[in-house]
């Protein structure tokens, strides 16, 4: 059995809007071993990125439940300058815009520098150049005595995100989260920094939590996948097993909308309705019902819950078992046309 | 032949510099550029950013000052067409990229939709309401929202009111840059399907830029790929992606993330190959400014940029 590094447990993160409380994430459990990737998918406002500011305690106003431990250790609701010893040494996070993320007042060196100086006060000036010189190589970034002492402006899209890298793995750390670290890439830049990600987690011995709605990075990079909708985990199995028998009808339908690089397709899938906001999340019942009116009401839950179907693989709710792509014929009448 | 022609097009914005803000330089966006675009067909554009593809969509619909070249539609020269009711200006429409910028926030859909009507067609009030009211419902919306705002629609939505702005005039081609980028893959399918269906609906041809691969394999016809303001490749869908000849544009295809995650080891041995061959034959692709050479063809469809001599 692999070394877990973080437990989640039942977390649920609320925010208020106005005098109610709603949670973005809802009953989200999961784990991430050592020397391990795990994908966490989704489209936007899925709450990807609310599980994913929750771990690193970014939210300030948000009510959070449940429990996460980091190894073996709680960290949620623990005092700032307690969070603040674990985060950016043990846990380092790569965000996905690389030019909010960088101030643009400091100097490169002394960006990537601050995360050395805060965490390792024992390194001389020195010394700690030398480290930050040793960082900017390691993420591919060429002539890193010159790019030190350049401003962030300076730099491109990818370099920056280079740069954002650097700092998020400055202290090792043994858990990286990554929130859409390639969206703003063009594919040759991503498929690079990719690889640095790859040879991280290698090297380090690293636990990735990578979020991502690009299915394509996910094939590439994780070893497990957890899909997400309306702020609960619909979906989570072993990489293989998710790209080869996707049981949710969420993560069904979202495989079909995808335009395909490989295979040619006439027409793509389109999910039926919208993303519901916040207020309107329906809190009870299976949240994906809304989207697939023809399957009938009898095949979902009252209280959806995570079915183990295989080891390791589980699924929320019991209407996977009765989910089908609707008007099929039609679809075919459609391919017989074009 | 040839709807749309465009011959050696070049855009170059000046670089101002010194104390009296004179033009030091030039950056060359699009460095002689010539393709054409065949009726009832897509086009697609691709190029990652800052390769020169936006400014050559721009440049066509006259959104930036062409320097040098030609552009015909239709066989008529409509290079530098400065006249804003010209028919040009009706038969080419553009969708623009991001539908949260692009519709103005305070205006009611039915004068975002109405706005290319009131320029060019004299209709009385009721008229127009009644081809909005259409056009709204060709692009699927409901025909009572013509006084609701941006704001009150999704993503997906709002891209198709941006669709129904530039199918008003009934135009004849539609410079479609990076019209899905913005939006979830869900909203993305939405949006690529009803573009299609429209297509056959109203003969229309689209000029469809975009940096990802995957959403011009599935779209275009035809594909012409940029690198720094010139074309390196030409070419159907098929022979861009199956039978790619210029280093470029190996490159591009194999960094395109498989979805079979059994094929990881394999991708990852196949993109380190074509990475080496990269470094090494990079000279002889690319002249000592590090630019393109001219296309040369090498079948009836394909073209590649090579060296004058093989």
């Amino acid at each position: 059995m692999a070394e877990k590094l973080l437990e989640i447990k039942n977390l649920k993160t609320s925010f208020r809007i106005k005098d109610d409380y709603f949670a973005a994430v809802d009953d989200v459990s999961l784990t991430v071993n050592k020397n391990e990737v795990l994908a966490i998918v989704g489209e936007s406002g899925c709450g990807k990125s609310a599980l994913a500011f929750s771990i690193m305690g970014l939210h300030t106003r948000a009510k959070m439940e449940g429990n996460i431990s980091f190894k073996g250790e709680n960290i949620v609701g623990i005092s700032p300058s307690k969070l603040n010893k674990l985060r950016g040494k043990n846990m380092g996070m790569i965000f996905q815009d690389p030019l909010t993320a960088l101030n643009p007042l400091m100097e490169i060196g002394d960006q990537i520098g601050e995360a050395l100086l805060l965490h390792n006060k024992e390194l001389s000036k020195t010394q700690r150049k030398e480290k930050v010189i040793k960082l900017l190589n390691k993420v591919g970034i060429p002539r890193p005595e010159y790019v030190y002492e350049q401003f962030p402006h300076e730099l491109s899209g990818g370099m920056r995100q280079r740069v954002v890298i650097a700092t998020a793995i400055a202290n090792e750390p043994e858990l990286l989260i990554a929130d859409e670290p390639t969206t703003a890439l063009d594919v040759t830049i991503q498929s690079q920094i990719l690889d640095l990600i790859k040879d991280l987690k290698e090297d380090m011995d690293s636990g990735i939590v990578l979020i991502t709605h690009d299915l394509g990075v996910v094939a590439e990079m994780a070893d497990r996948v957890a899909v997400m909708y309306a702020g609960q985990i619909v979906e989570i199995a072993d990489v293989t097993t998710l790209f080869e028998e996707p049981l949710h009808p969420y993560t069904r339908s979202l495989f079909n909308s995808v335009p395909n690089a490989k295979e040619a397709q006439d027409r793509l899938h389109v999910i039926q309705g919208i993303v519901p906001s916040l207020q309107n999340l329906p809190r009870i019942g299976c949240r994906f019902a809304p989207r697939m009116p023809w399957i009938d009401g009898e095949a979902h839950e009252e209280h959806p819950e995570m079915h183990e179907v295989k080891p390791g693989h589980y699924v929320r709710c019991s209407c996977y078992k009765h989910f089908h792509f609707p008007e099929e014929s039609k679809e075919e009448e459609h391919h017989g046309v074009s | 032949m040839g709807f749309l022609k465009v011959e050696d097009l070049k855009v170059h914005f000046p670089i101002k510099g010194g104390i009296f803000g004179r033009t030091v330089d030039h950056v060359k966006a699009v460095d002689g550029v010539s393709f054409s675009l065949e009726k009832g067909k897509t086009y697609g554009l691709v190029g990652e950013s800052g390769s020169g593809k936006s400014t050559t969509g721009r440049a066509i619909i006259g959104l930036n000052h062409i320097t040098g070249g030609n552009v015909f539609f239709e066989d008529k020269e409509i290079t530098g067409v400065r006249k804003a009711k010209s028919d040009i200006r009706k038969d080419i429409q553009m969708i623009f990229q991001d539908p949260y910028s692009s519709l103005n926030p305070k205006k009611r859909v039915l004068d975002i939709v109405a706005e290319p009507l009131r320029n060019f067609e004299n209709l009385s009030r009721k008229e127009e309401r009644v081809r909005v009211q259409e056009l709204l419902e060709l692009v699927g919306l409901s025909p009572e929202s013509i006084l609701k705002y941006p704001h009150e629609f999704s993503g997906g939505q709002r891209q198709r009111i941006g669709v129904a702005r530039a199918v008003a005039l009934k135009p004849k081609l539609i410079i479609a840059d990076e019209p899905v980028s913005a939006l979830d893959v869900s909203v993305q399918a939405q949006v690529l399907n009803f573009m299609n269906e429209i297509q056959k609906e109203l003969d229309l041809t689209y000029m469809f830029i975009s940096h990802d691969l995957g959403v011009i394999k599935h779209m275009c016809d035809q594909i012409g790929i940029m690198y720094k303001g010139r074309f390196v490749e030409e070419g159907t869908a098929t022979e861009i992606f199956e039978n790619p000849q210029h280093i470029y544009t190996k490159r591009l295809v194999a960094a395109i993330p498989d979805i079979d995650p059994r094929k990881r080891e394999e991708m990852k041995k196949f993109r380190a190959e074509v990475n080496t061959e990269y470094e090494q034959a990079y000279n002889d692709y690319f002249n000592e400014e590090g630019l393109a050479y001219s296309l040369k063809p090498i079948s009836e469809t394909h073209l590649v940029a090579l060296p004058e001599k093989g």
